[in-house]
This record gives structure tokens, sequence and C-alpha cells, in this order.
């Protein structure tokens, strides 16, 4: 991409997210870095529980960090006050998972999508606000005929579309979308991957795309994150990612993928035993190190570092070199 | 696989079935006119996107319609050529769970809470075995348990304390703890991770390949029903518009225009493309369906004819597609 020389629009460094709960302490984001440059995608990838939530809404500190640095473009924002953070989340927005579930029933399309503009005080008058609105609309491919409808009158794809429309009504230059396509149908997730990827030249828009689905971020991320238990395992390029995965845990998620090619089916499925285990009070060592074939007895004592194995190719393992 | 058995009548046979939902205000057309057969042994694969008719057809086998709206207008289900809609509730009781049994999508909401799992499994044998002894029955449980890989140490645990994953697994163990000659699999992987449901998926095949149970599997995903059906019936409004051995879908050079664009929304891990190729537009709303070909309204190849009438159904040895494209080459029987 040509804009690759460009300075970071965002720098996470060493966030921690915990929370208190009765059984411990529950280590949701452990220690997490990354950068995104500007009209970049980042893609996190990971497993139900593994933070990847947490991480998208503490970096927009929809919950409050732990500790760690949060950087946008320069400017050191983890403890800016509630107001002036306001006034800073117009430049970073947010498309929800499940498009059933976060808008308002008792709204009607228009009105969704003028909310944030009304709050912030965008324009002058309303017929400002409404003629947005309709730009809006067209930007993200819902006819005018629904203005007036209500959400419970919608498919999934429209209402991600009206989620989408309210992530745009700012003007943001950074949206996190979480998992914004994994509650609709294959055909549907499509035209919504698409429009995200036109949406995104068209405004120079910079995403940091939460998913469980590996698949799903190959064409849309420049860089791919694998996250587990609260940890980044494996970071690289999107290419490098599925051309050369070197973590255990990236091997297992990509081989999981059911291939639409009957060729495959002899191919046994390789599955990694177990289940994520807990991220309450997490015992010293590598995450993965009970669900790795590879583990041995210093894995679970010695937590690995994530290095750079090849440039701008990360990866937490501490026995990279025997597993090859 | 005994798939050269010759049985006079199918395991399973659905002929020109036909479901409405009608209720005061409207009538949802959802399943229009679908017929297949199941051999015993056999998986079948029924493919399509929300709103296809994939579950209502499901339900109508065990006759479990909702009973006020739910209703077969037309068409017979017959199980070991006995009609499903003739039987009366002593016999439908013996097949559900007996001879048939469901997985449902939801492993959340499908287990009673306040039971053991355990006091789950084995009420359903009870069920069917009414003459079983207790210390049989906690046997029976535990094999069950185990064969789906749980320690039968969590006999006694709610479901709560078990992960999706897990809850899915009791399901699978409490429909195959009365030995069905068949399952059917409603979106068994759907609400799970990839990893947990590359764990279902091949205990699943695993099972399915020892017992020898047939399988209908219900999914909207193609990838795993390239890895684990025999057939494949694609469904769409209420229609299965196209149906073939898994080689005819995945391998042939003729397709339905919206298997095609199934098929172009995945996304490829092998090529590299900078763009999906989805089908644009939406389903039809099932309550007032186009004139002809259901599909017409979203194909990129839709002709003048494609709006007025009916498709045929074309053949090619076992694959059959539903579609006015390949008019010209009908019958073409090898």
């Amino acid at each position: 991409m040509e804009q690759n020389m460009n300075a970071p629009l965002l720098e996470v460094k060493n966030l921690k997210k915990h929370f208190q709960v009765s059984k411990g302490l529950l280590h949701a984001v452990d220690g997490v870095d990354l950068t995104i440059m500007a009209g970049q995608t980042l893609g996190v990838v990971g497993e139900s529980g593994c933070g990847k939530s947490t991480l998208g809404r503490t970096i927009l500190r929809l919950i409050e960090p732990t500790s760690g640095e949060m950087m946008f473009e320069g400017e050191n924002y983890a403890d800016y006050s509630k107001r002036k953070m306001r006034d800073m989340r117009k430049n970073m927005q947010m498309i929800f998972q499940d498009p059933y579930s976060s808008l308002d029933p008792r709204k009607c399309v228009s009105d969704l999508i003028a909310e944030f503009m009304i709050i912030n005080k965008t324009y002058k008058t309303r017929a400002e606000i409404y003629k947005r609105v309709d730009e809006l609309m067209d930007t993200v491919g819902l006819a005018k005929r629904l203005t007036d409808a209500y959400p419970h009158e919608l498919d999934g794809g429209r209402r991600q579309r009206i989620g989408v429309a309210r992530a745009l009504s700012l003007n943001p230059k950074f949206i996190v979308c979480d998992e914004p396509v994994s509650a609709l149908d294959v055909s549907i997730q499509a035209q919504i991957l698409n429009l995200l990827m036109d949406l995104q030249e068209e405004y120079h828009l910079t995403y940091m795309f939460i998913t469980h689905n590996l698949s799903v971020v190959k064409h849309i991320s420049n860089d791919i994150m694998v996250m587990y238990l609260g940890k980044c395992v494996e970071r690289a390029s999107s290419d490098e990612l599925f051309a050369n995965p070197m973590h255990p845990y990236t091997k297992a998620l990509l081989s999981a993928i059911p291939v639409p090619d009957i060729s495959m089916r002899e191919a046994k499925i390789q599955t990694i035993k177990g289940e994520v285990t807990s991220p309450i009070n997490p015992k010293p060592g590598c995450r993965f190190a009970n669900r790795c074939e590879f583990a041995t007895a210093a894995c679970r004592e010695v937590e690995p570092e994530l290095t750079e194995v090849q440039p701008g190719h990360f990866v937490a393992c501490s026995r990279l070199a025997e597993i090859g | 696989m005994d798939m050269k058995e010759v049985n006079a009548a199918p395991f399973i046979e659905v002929k020109d079935l036909e479901i409405i939902y009608k209720t005061d205000l409207e009538t949802v057309h959802a399943v229009n006119g679908i017929s297949f057969t199941l051999e015993k042994g056999q998986t079948l694969g029924i493919v399509g996107e929300t709103g296809a008719g994939k579950t209502t057809t499901a339900l109508s086998l065990l006759k479990l319609l909702p009973p006020r709206t739910g209703r077969v207008v037309n068409g017979t289900i017959c199980v070991e050529g006995q009609n499903v809609m003739e039987m009366d509730d002593q016999t439908l009781r013996e097949m559900r769970g007996g001879k048939i049994a469901m997985i449902f999508q939801d492993p959340m909401t499908a287990l009673n809470p306040v039971m053991t799992v355990g006091e789950q499994i084995g009420e359903a044998i009870l069920l069917h075995n009414a003459d079983i002894t207790k210390a049989q029955l906690q046997a029976r449980v535990e094999e069950v348990l185990q064969m789906v890989g749980i320690p039968a140490t969590r006999y006694s645990d709610y479901p709560h304390q078990f992960s999706g994953g897990m809850k899915q697994r009791v399901i699978i163990a409490m429909a195959l703890s009365c030995q069905p000659a068949m399952i059917i699999a409603d979106e068994p992987t759907t609400a799970l991770d990839v990893t947990i449901q590359a764990q279902v998926l091949s205990m699943m095949r695993d099972l399915r390949d020892r017992l020898g149970t047939a399988m209908i599997m219900i999914t909207h995903d193609l990838g795993i029903v390239a890895q684990t059906c025999d057939n494949v019936a694609v469904m769409y409004a209420g229609e299965i518009i196209e149906t073939g051995t898994s080689v005819d879908i995945f391998c042939a050079e003729k397709h339905h225009p919206y298997t095609v664009g199934l098929f172009g929304s995945i996304p490829n891990l092998k090529v590299k493309t900078r763009r999906l190729s989805p089908i644009v537009g939406l389903m039809p709303d099932p309550t007032n369906l186009p004139k002809g070909c259901p599909f017409a309204p979203r194909c990129d190849k839709c002709m003048e004819i494609c709006k007025t009438e009916k498709p045929g159904v074309y053949k090619n040895g076992t694959h059959q597609i539903r579609c006015h494209l390949y008019a010209n080459n009908a019958e073409e029987v090898v």
C-alpha cells in the first residue's frame, strides 16, 4: 500500500485490562502492543474469551484500561478527562457485532443515523443533519424508502448497514469493527465486507477488525494479530501469516477452518485438544501450553516473549526453532 | 460405507413436500415442493441461508412443526415406508429419539438448567427402555458420555458448569443414547468457535462411521458440507434448487447461479483476491414469492422466461439443477 511510509495513527504499548471477579483477577488483556498505520487495517483474531473485544473497547476507552499507553496521532489519550475523551471519540468509532441488539428498537432508521450528530451538535439545523443522513444512507447502500422504517422491519444485513452509517456519521479516522459480519448470512457477509473495503478506500479510513474467523480477515487486513488469552501470540502481514504461520495456535486455527473442497476430506482435520483455559489468575508460562502438542516443562514455567523472527513477523513461542 | 445396500424403501423418502406457516395476517410459504431420499448410513447435507426452509424441513420429518401455525399442505414424508403424517402419538414418541434423534442449533438453550446432564441423558434412555434397571441406566449414560469425550465423573454436573463445546457434546450424547438409525443435526456447530467446531465435527464423523448412523446435516457452511456429506441439497426460498452427490456439487462444471454465488461469497484462503463476489440483493419475502424462479430477482443470468415460469429440473446422472439456463441440455442422462 502506498501509505506505508505514514506515521502510525494508533499506537498501543503494554496495554492491560484486568477485571476483579470473585475468584480472583481476570486478565482479559495482558500486555498488548500494537501499531496501526493510517489507512490500513489490523485484523485481530482469536477464539471467544481471548480478550479481543475487550481490547477493542479499551482502545476506545469504553472500558478504562488498567495500565498501558495509548497514542492516537502521537497524543497519549490514556489519561484524558471524560469530556476531552468525548471530543476525541469523534475520530474513533465502533461497529458492533450484533445488529439485532445494538440498535434502539424505538428509533427509526433516520433517527438512528442522526443520533450521534445530534449528541455532538455537528450541525446547526435539523435540516442539515437529515441531509447528511440521506447522504450516509446512500453511501452505505440503504434505500431512501427505508428512512422511516424501524429496525425490526429490516434484516440483519440492512441493520448492519445502519451500524456502519452510524459509525461514519462523525467522519471518524479510525473504526473498530467488532465482529461486524459474524451474525450475518454468507452472501450478506460478503456484501458488508466489500462495503467496508470500498469505504476505506474512499474515506481513507483505518480499521481494527476483530473476528474469530481467520478467513474473513484475510481479504480486508494488511496485518493480522492472533490473540490467545489476552496475549498476542503471533503478528505478521496478512499474506505472510497465511503463507507461513509459525505459532502452533495459529496453525491450529488455520487448519480448523472447514474448506469447501472435497479433495481435502481425507486429510484429517488437525484438531487441538481441550478448550481455552480460564483467564482468571493465569498460571505462569505460555498460556497455550496445556493445549499445545509441542509443550515442554519449560513452556509451563517461562513465558515466551514476542520476538521478531523475520522482518515484520512476530511470534511468541519458545520452541519455535524445534518446531520449524 | 454401505452405500450399495439395496433396500425396497429408502430410510427416508420425502415427496413434493409443501409447508406453510399460517397466521391471521399472512401465509409464509416456508417449503415449496421438495423431494429427497436418504438411505441408511448416508449423510445428506442441506445448505442454504437463513429463511431457506432448512429447519422447517427437518422439524417436519419428526412432525414437530408448531401445531397451530405450521401446516403440511401437500406431499408425503415416509420413514421406512411409513407415512409420518399419519402416525399416532404413540408411534411418533417411539420414533422421536428412538429411531431419529435431533441435535439442535444452540447448545446453550437446549439443555434443562436445573437437571444434571446425567439425569437428562438418562431421561431419554428411560423413555425408550422402560424396563431398564438403575444400574444399567447409569452404566449406559456413562458409556455415551465417554463416547463423546466427556469423563464419566461429570455425570452429576449441571449444564452451566460446561462450556459451549462441552454442552454440544452432551446434546450429541443425548441424541446417540438410544442408538438412533438417523440423526438430524441442525447447525450443530454454528454457535461454537472454529477449533471447537473442528473437534465436534471430527467426533461426529467418527461416531457416524463407527455406528453406521444416517445423518442430515443442516448448515449454511459449504466447508462443513464438503468435509462431512455424501449427498448435498442446496435450498433457496423453500425449494431445492440443486442437488447431487458431493462430487457433483463441488466438482461438476454446471451449477445453479445461486450455488455459484454461495461459493463466491466465501473468502477463499488459497486464492488472492481483493474483493469478494457476493450475491446482490436479499432473499425474497416468503409471504410473497416471485412468480417464476425464486432466485430470478438476484440472478445475474436472469432471462425473461425466469420471471414468469418455474424452471424444470434438469438432470445429469445424480446431479439435478432447477434452472432455465440448462433447458437445452435437459434429460442429458449419463
